[in-house]
């Protein structure tokens, strides 16, 4: 095993943990900070993978940005942050049944699957791939539609939220 | 990819212990002496009244809120800044329109009283 | 290349070799990295100390007077003395604090500062890692100290540290904005992300280039780091102590380190990003001297930091939020979109300069004039006194 692999294999064991953690903490406060844990899992599996910038946007804006809100929404509204007891769903055992079935097939399928274990092929060290994600994001042939929408998006989202979120205007 | 990243690695781990040193050394040489009142929480030498909590203000939110979109504005810019050799004029004007349908964002947060620290 | 003229390079090469030599190459990558990572971490930590002592001496000359001068030739051995001291201190956590969040916050606080001279490029040669995403990487990591703030503000289970918190956090995020928008203008200029070719491509400083952007740049990391005058966050009259005031002996010392050390980062990041790094006459061959650049202009950005901190007073929080979202967000963004169009067009021609020159000159004259047009129509809509009979002697 190389050690890729065991720092795979440890940050997904700290990723799924601290999922875990997240939703069974009754202390919300707890569960944002574990959140943050597990966001940090993601980007360090980013970092495995190669993609570098995906793992430093995933930090600034899911850390920086989302957990952030996150918590200030969990330490605003309530006054006492911990749920007076622990909230598990009636069904937990049917889920619970339905999970084990879902990763069972899934396992299945990707044993099928010859490619499994392959390396991905390594990326040459000339390649600038930030510069061509760049051109690709406005490159007519390419992403730029998505890319204008992205922005109408964004904008309609920060419209969403003022609507719903606007102080109430005192009049002078 | 290994060895630039593994730099970073292994940098937050130590980086990590290098703060806890004066603590560790900290819980070694400090006196170690509670009482209740030293124990208890600080409110300008009086006693605290009610839970600990703060009145909620919605600005705060706002804030994160129009941070968050601007934050996801720059993710998408940057690797546009990097592409700037390879991009033709147009590429630059898409850019630029991507920035002022933003900017349009901000300016209706503006003058809703989005921004107004009340 | 002989030792004189790359001393890190030189002894990096023994130690390397050494290290291959002896063991087998997962093993021999780690160790020379650790040992590449203990000394950058160590230059950070060190230099805290003498910033510390450099900082107490400028702002007592600023304010008149001498001081510390008694631990030492001149107070250079003070910043030890108090290192002692905090550590003596007693540790007070209060009972209801969460113990855990308690305790990680300050080293959290530090992390995030140090994460920083990771990417620093000291030399030609002489870098931490070169991250392709260097930049980015930069205002990545500075979210992690926001939430080291949250963290502490909780945990401490007060009132008033809470609600300093979430002060410090409005005004860290509001300022970040900004920080993000002028950062993308030396990518832009450099056409690259990474430290290293930021500071190779500035043939000319990127300060000559984007000026107002540079000014902005530095507003902003002022306000990031929480100095004067926008250190709302630890007004002892305001808010008590802020966020750290159930902090005490070294944890609140690694607050007030980190805090440092954040100040003097972003004089070298100014230095790194608008005033040319480590360029400078015979840094490609003698290494040294590039470091040597660095941390001069580095401390030329640190002084700057300062002396604002000893000139101006400190703003009011609606005062700082409003600066910030209705004037140096809108002036970076149109500093952006401006930048990005004339150098698309000049950017190969020997107009480059020139002309982005008299772009920022356009932004600013716009800002200035659209400003004095704003306080203009605030001052006739300002309430005005009625006038009343002035008081006589009876």
């Amino acid at each position: 095993m190389t050690a890729e692999q065991g720092v795979f294999i440890f940050t997904s064991f700290l990723t799924l943990f601290s999922g875990y953690m997240t939703v069974t903490r009754t202390n919300l406060v707890h569960s944002a900070l574990f959140l943050v844990v597990a966001l940090f899992g993601v980007a360090v599996i980013f970092v495995l993978l190669d993609a570098g910038f995906l793992a430093v946007v995933q930090v600034l804006v899911y850390i920086g940005a989302i957990a952030i809100l996150m918590i200030f929404a969990v330490m605003l509204t309530r006054g006492n942050v911990t749920d007076e007891q622990e909230s598990v769903s009636p069904f937990f055992g049917w889920a619970l049944l339905l999970a084990a079935l879902f990763a069972f097939a899934l396992i299945v399928m990707l044993g099928q699957w010859q490619d499994v274990a392959a390396q991905a092929p390594a990326l040459s060290a000339e390649r600038n791939t930030v510069a061509e994600l760049g051109a690709a994001l406005v490159s007519p042939e390419a992403y730029v539609i998505p890319f204008e929408v992205a922005s109408v998006l964004l904008l309609a989202a920060l419209i969403g939220a003022l609507v719903v979120a606007r102080p109430q205007k005192k009049k002078r | 990819m290994q060895n630039t990243w593994l730099f970073i690695g292994i940098f937050i781990a130590v980086a990590a212990v290098f703060p806890l040193l004066p603590i560790v050394l900290a819980a070694f040489v400090a006196p170690r002496k509670p009482n209740p009142i030293k124990l208890d929480t600080y409110e300008c030498g009086i006693e605290t009244v009610g839970d600990t909590w703060v009145q909620f203000k919605v600005q705060y939110y706002i804030y994160a809120l129009v941070f968050l979109v601007f934050d996801i504005e720059a993710a998408f810019l940057f690797p546009w800044a990097v592409a700037f050799d390879a991009l033709p004029l147009f590429a630059v004007l898409e850019g630029v329109l991507f920035i002022l349908i933003l900017v349009g964002g901000l300016l209706y947060a503006w003058r809703k009283g989005a921004l107004e620290w009340s | 290349m002989s030792f004189w003229q790359d001393p890190i390079g030189f002894l990096g090469e023994i130690i390397r070799n050494f290290l291959f030599n002896l063991l087998p190459e997962a093993w021999a990558t780690f160790i020379f990295t650790l040992l590449s990572v203990v000394i950058v971490a160590s230059f950070g930590l060190i230099i805290v100390i003498f910033l510390i002592w450099v900082e107490r001496k400028i702002a007592a000359r600023f304010q008149d007077r001498l001081g510390p001068n008694r631990a030492g030739p001149y107070g250079l051995l003070q910043t030890f003395a108090d290192i002692v001291k905090l550590i003596t201190k007693e540790d007070v956590v209060p009972e209801k604090a969460d113990k855990l969040t308690f305790n990680i916050a300050p080293i959290l606080s530090v992390v995030a500062v140090l994460l920083i001279w990771a990417v620093v490029p000291f030399a030609p040669g002489w870098i931490g890692t070169d991250l392709n995403v260097g930049v980015l990487y930069i205002a990545a990591v500075g979210s992690f100290g926001i939430l080291s703030i949250l963290m502490a503000g909780w945990s401490s289970n007060n009132k008033y540290a809470l609600l300093g918190a979430f002060r410090a956090v409005a005004q860290l995020i509001s300022y970040e904005v900004p920080m993000l928008i002028t950062l993308m203008v030396p990518v832009l200029l450099a056409r690259s992300m990474g430290m290293m070719e930021m500071v190779q491509d500035q043939d000319v400083w990127f300060i000559v280039l984007a000026p107002v952007s540079g000014l902005i740049f530095m507003v902003s990391s002022i306000a990031e780091v929480g100095r004067t005058p926008f250190d709302l966050l630890e007004a002892e009259s305001e808010i008590v102590a802020g966020y750290h005031t159930e902090y005490t002996g070294m944890k609140f010392g690694l607050f007030f380190a980190g805090e440092f050390l954040h100040a003097f980062t972003v004089g070298v990041l100014f230095a790194i990003f608008f005033l040319g790094g480590w360029r400078g006459p015979g840094a490609e061959e003698y290494r040294l001297l590039g470091m040597v650049y660095l941390m001069l202009k580095g401390f030329l950005g640190y002084f700057i930091v300062m002396w604002v901190r000893s000139t101006l007073p400190r703003i009011r929080i609606d005062h700082m939020l409003a600066l910030n979202w209705k004037f140096l967000t809108p002036v970076s963004l149109s500093l952006l979109v401006l930048t990005a169009i004339l150098d698309k067009i000049y950017g190969e021609t020997a107009l480059r300069i020139p002309a982005l020159l008299a772009g920022n000159a356009v932004v600013l004259l716009l800002g200035y004039l659209i400003m004095r047009a704003v306080s203009r129509r605030q001052t006739k809509e300002r309430p005005t006194f009625k006038k009343r009979p002035v008081a006589k002697p009876a």
